[in-house]
């Protein structure tokens, strides 16, 4: 599968970077041109801090191709501090230990691989964090 | 701008047809519209399909489509939205002939989606999303429509169990409409106890996979009835699209799109959803009824299940939906889906729904793409 295309997002996969815009200031996940709420095309690289909370997850029994390997497991839409939501797997997560609410932080994982000798994707996802 | 009409409907039956090709599918619907309508040859096609590229190899759909249909030579070709692809071929056919530029179009919708295994065709329908990041992170479409669902029991508070009217509904008026892919009706013991796809989404919250074509003729309002004495009307028809991922909605639990594109429906139409009397909305799965219903101004937001509740969705009840199985219980074959819905509704207005007729003028269909990305909506009026 395209490695070309995995290198070009590199920046948003491991490091959570984005865009802020620089007219209106509101911070985009993952990067664009163009700022959906002020039309500026003035927009810098931004880069999350990987800290947010649970707004809504699910359990995956029937996955897509190439994501057999991982059943079940549990994606969800996660609220960073900053402000946009961010689609993604949760991990070192038991699917019954999962909150609406619950805190979380970005760790590096793999996604998935194409086949035995194929490309290994990695980026991001989320854990909860660890009770101090 | 000038009034259609639509004067010749046909469709296949939803099921696992292994026996019948793509392209078969499709011709079967169009000879059966033409024969409807007492055509043999039109000036235009416009065909709905989502995944003939993936899953059966084939691009060029609509001019392969006009090719094997008898009609070589006139404008074809393939328009696409995702799971709205249907909705979004009636569109193109509505601007063809409302423009002025084409007198007789065929609309056609189809999808064979069986020929592959499930993991694939899984896959594939992840295509609806953010390719980059929402498929790419594993999320399969039922798991977005699921991240929906448990948000909507979080915030609104209610159960799963709230929403088996929806799959109830929609399966007992299926076992009437001989299309339909599904023939048996569902307990509400069957759907709190079903197997979990992505929870707590289970299988009777979900539109199957199956295979099926419908097509409509359109032609203008003023020249319908040399062609068919019940010409259904188009009384409006209006588009709208919102973000394409969950995660870069102000509100994922409205449906911005629907809800613009019923309010410019309804502007058009000079109607409001209290004059609405049968609503072939976009039930991919239980929670997207009950968001459809309050986008387009059924139910207050929240309240959408309560409608599946009360029996207000019922054929008997103040809003039907699904009337003849809808994406449920009729089945859901990706782009042919949008193109079945207006089926159903002229067979409603002209009264040829038999079991599941309701007694209607005003109809409404709704056919979205994605999770509430693309929302195609038409009004249509009976002949009376």
């Amino acid at each position: 599968m395209s490695l070309a295309r995995h290198w070009r997002l590199q920046d948003e996969r491991y490091k959570l970077i984005g865009r802020e815009c620089a007219a209106c200031g509101q911070k985009l996940f993952p990067s664009r041109d163009i700022c959906p709420y002020c039309g500026s095309r003035d927009l810098e690289p931004y880069r999350f801090a990987g800290a947010g909370e649970i707004y809504s997850y699910s359990t995956i029994y029937q996955p897509p191709a190439g994501y057999e390997g991982f059943v079940p497991y549990t994606v969800a839409l996660i609220r960073l501090d900053e402000g946009p939501l961010i689609t993604a797997q949760l991990t070192d997560v038991d699917s019954e230990g999962v909150e609406i609410g619950q805190r979380v932080e970005m760790v590096t994982r793999r996604l998935r691989e194409y086949g035995p000798e194929g490309l290994i994707v990695y980026g991001y996802k989320f854990r909860p964090l660890l009770k101090g | 701008m000038r009034g259609v009409s639509i004067i010749g409907i046909g469709q296949t039956e939803v099921r696992e047809h292994w026996e019948r090709s793509l392209r078969g599918l499709a011709v079967a619907s169009i000879t059966a519209a033409l024969d409807d309508a007492g055509i043999d040859r039109a000036d235009a096609l416009y065909v709905g399909n989502m995944l003939s590229g993936e899953l059966t190899g084939q691009e060029h759909l609509a001019t392969l489509i006009a090719d094997f249909a008898g009609l070589r030579g006139i404008e074809a070709l393939k328009v696409e939205a995702a799971c709205g692809s249907g909705g979004a071929a009636v569109r193109m056919g509505y601007l063809a002939v409302a423009s002025g530029l084409h007198d007789l179009v065929i609309v056609t919708g189809v999808e064979k989606m069986t020929d592959c295994e499930n993991g694939l065709v899984t896959e594939a329908l992840a295509m609806a999303a953010d390719g980059d990041y929402e498929a790419m992170q594993g999320l399969s479409f039922v798991a977005l429509n699921a991240l929906l669902m448990r948000r909507y029991m979080h915030e609104c508070r209610v159960s799963h169990e709230d929403f088996a009217g929806f799959s109830i509904n929609a399966h007992r008026n299926a076992a009437r409409n001989p299309y339909a892919m599904f023939h048996r009706p569902v307990t509400r013991e069957e759907f709190t106890s079903a197997r979990m796809i992505s929870d707590p989404i289970n299988l009777l919250d979900s539109s199957p996979i199956g295979d099926g074509a419908a097509t409509v003729i359109l032609c203008p309002e003023e020249k319908a009835q040399r062609f068919c004495p019940v010409p259904v009307a188009i009384i409006a028809s209006a588009t709208a699209t919102d973000t394409i991922a969950l995660h870069d909605r102000d509100d994922p639990l409205t449906l911005q799109a629907a809800h613009e594109a019923a309010q410019k429906a309804y502007a058009q139409a000079g109607v409001g959803p209290e004059d609405i009397e049968i609503f072939e909305l976009h039930d991919a799965f239980t929670i997207m009824a009950a968001l459809s219903l309050e986008a387009c101004g059924f139910a207050d937001k929240g309240r959408g299940v309560e409608l599946a509740k009360d029996g207000e969705i019922s054929l008997e009840g103040k809003i039907p939906i699904s009337t003849m199985g809808g994406l449920k219980g009729r089945g859901h074959p990706i782009g042919a889906t949008g193109v079945y819905q207006i089926v159903e509704l002229v067979q409603q207005l002209r009264g040829e729904a038999d079991a599941n007729q309701v007694e209607c003028d005003l109809g409404m269909a709704q056919s979205i793409g994605g999770t509430g990305a693309t929302a195609i909506t038409h009004i249509l009026k009976g002949p009376n």
